[in-house]
């Protein structure tokens, strides 16, 4: 997961930016998941419009961090997830990239879907805690225990909770809208696909407490039961 | 080998010095040579449960810095053969635990002790750091309340990635929950949350479990850790949890609300 830190949030400036950060590696940030950390900056940027240039980029803002209050009541009307910081301090291992096949061009977004296929899932063997954050990129995530409140995971692809969750959860978070989330015992803090979010609120009811699979249909996420 | 239990919580004031207090001396009582390390600098609390403050001379710190030796400094208790303890430093310098320096002295404490009792400081901050990074075993005590239940879980997550065996790609620090302050009338009431929810939410193994107890104030006001009460319900509590600590097993008590007996009934007790 990138983050970005910048003192000067405005349209035009990170226009510059970005443009030029992208073209000295196109590939690599295709679609790439972006968190804008607001740590240096005091004002209320104006999140829809970055959210249009950074999907002009093809980049995917899934969501804010360091945000004052004021910000994360503007990121949460704009549709952005607040989150904490990315850091990695859980000690998974990263999944070994899978060389991709010989046959397949590995240029443009072709290239980029076929290395995703490829990829081996993250596999997360004990509980995330609250305050742990787990990424995993370009695959799926499968977390065999519960993920805590006030914990996070994310994954370009779907993701696999075996135990509660009571945390975040944000699957296709490069944009992709078929990816689903599933889990065991639905209780989350947050669940997004493609930075389409619900908070817990929208969660109560039915499926609280059960085990749910979250995936888009029609432009919005719809949860049922598992059997 | 002596095995390093670190006492944490996160949260403050859930009971952390008093479970160190009441571990050091049952497995003391129980034949191991064990110290009781004050890892909480500036606040000194270990020495006071323990009835020894005015035994104090030198500190942690003052071995850190070479100012005293370990045998100067560690203070052996009145009461209970094989125990020592080693008082926290009150000075205000938060950073003077350096991690080169706690080696140096667990290292040395290791050569003589069965066991080393480490009582964290509340937080996530540095001072709970350095006591958690050297542990083999942590006892994690949580109150039955959300905002506790919460931060065990954050401790938890430091003990699986911040730990030195976590760095060092060891085995995995062996996890307790010791649940303390339990009330099974307020849990009755759903005013507290149960074992079961705190077990199901933290989803580690359950070590022990003090029901809240006017004894434990007393003995804290006497100088006397509460494992000393022996006719008490939070001393037995506290037997209980050194017997499964050292491997026994012993069903649990105190978890529900104590019926009223007949004579108690009649006079309306
Ligand atoms: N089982 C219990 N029943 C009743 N009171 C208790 C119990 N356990 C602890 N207490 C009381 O709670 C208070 C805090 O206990 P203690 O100092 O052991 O907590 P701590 O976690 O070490 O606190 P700190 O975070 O400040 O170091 C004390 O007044 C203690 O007497
Ligand atoms: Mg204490």
């Amino acid at each position: 997961m990138s983050v970005l830190h910048c003192a000067d949030l405005s349209v035009a400036t990170l226009q510059t930016l970005l443009s030029a950060k992208l073209a000295q590696a196109p590939a690599f940030f295709l679609q790439a998941p972006i968190v804008l950390n607001l740590n240096d900056i005091n004002q209320i940027p104006d999140f829809v419009s970055l959210k249009s240039l950074f999907t002009e980029l093809k980049l995917v803002l899934v969501g804010v961090t360091a945000a004052n209050p004021e910000q994360k009541a503007a990121a949460h009307a704009a549709g952005l997830a607040v989150l904490q910081a990315p850091k990695a301090n859980v000690k998974a291992r990263e999944p070994a990239p899978a060389m991709p096949p010989a046959t397949s061009a590995a240029t443009s977004s072709a290239g980029v879907a076929a290395v995703a296929a490829t990829m081996d899932s993250k596999v997360v063997e004990q509980t995330v805690r609250s305050g742990q954050q787990i990424y995993a990129k370009g695959t799926d995530l499968i977390v065999k225990g519960a993920v805590g409140a006030g914990a996070e995971v994310i994954a370009d692809g779907n993701i696999h909770i075996y135990g509660s969750l009571r945390g975040k959860a944000i699957a296709g978070a490069n944009g992709d809208t078929s990816k689903r989330i599933y889990c065991y015992n639905l209780q989350a803090e947050l669940v997004s696909i493609a930075g389409n979010y619900w908070l817990s609120d929208s969660l109560q009811g039915k499926f609280w407490g059960k085990s749910a699979c979250i995936k888009m249909q029609d432009d919005s996420l719809v949860i049922s039961e598992l059997v | 080998m002596a095995k390093i239990i670190v006492v944490t919580s996160g949260k403050g004031g859930v009971g952390k010095t008093t479970s160190s207090a009441a571990i050091g001396t049952g497995l003391a009582l129980a034949g191991h040579k064990t110290v009781i390390v004050d890892f909480d600098i500036g606040l000194r609390n270990l020495d006071l449960i323990m009835g020894c403050e005015r035994r104090v001379v030198y500190d942690f710190v003052n071995v850190i810095n070479g100012e005293a030796n370990l045998k100067q400094t560690l203070i052996k208790d009145k009461r209970t053969d094989n125990l020592f303890i080693l008082p926290a430093s009150q000075t205000r310098d938060k950073d003077a635990l350096t991690r080169d320096g706690v080696e140096k002295v667990l290292n040395e404490l290791a050569k003589d002790f069965d066991f080393i009792i480490c009582d964290s400081p509340a937080g996530i901050e540095s001072g709970a750091m350095m006591a958690l990074y050297f542990a083999d075993e942590a006892v994690v005590v949580t109150n039955p309340e959300v905002s506790s239940v919460r931060d065990s879980d954050r401790i938890l997550g430091m003990l699986s990635s911040k730990s030195r065996r976590a760095e060092q790609g060891l085995e995995g620090i062996k996890e307790h929950l010791l649940l303390t302050r339990y009330n099974p009338e307020r849990v009755e009431k759903g005013e507290m949350l149960s074992v079961e929810d705190v077990k199901e939410i933290l989803a580690i193994e359950l070590v022990g479990v003090i029901p809240e107890s006017q004894a434990v104030l007393n003995a804290s006001n006497s100088g006397q850790p509460v494992i000393l009460d022996k006719e008490s319900d939070a001393g037995q509590a506290y037997l209980d949890t050194i017997k499964r600590l050292l491997g026994e097993q012993v069903p649990f008590r105190f978890l529900n609300v104590e019926k009223k007996g007949f004579m108690k009934r009649i006079f309306g007790g």
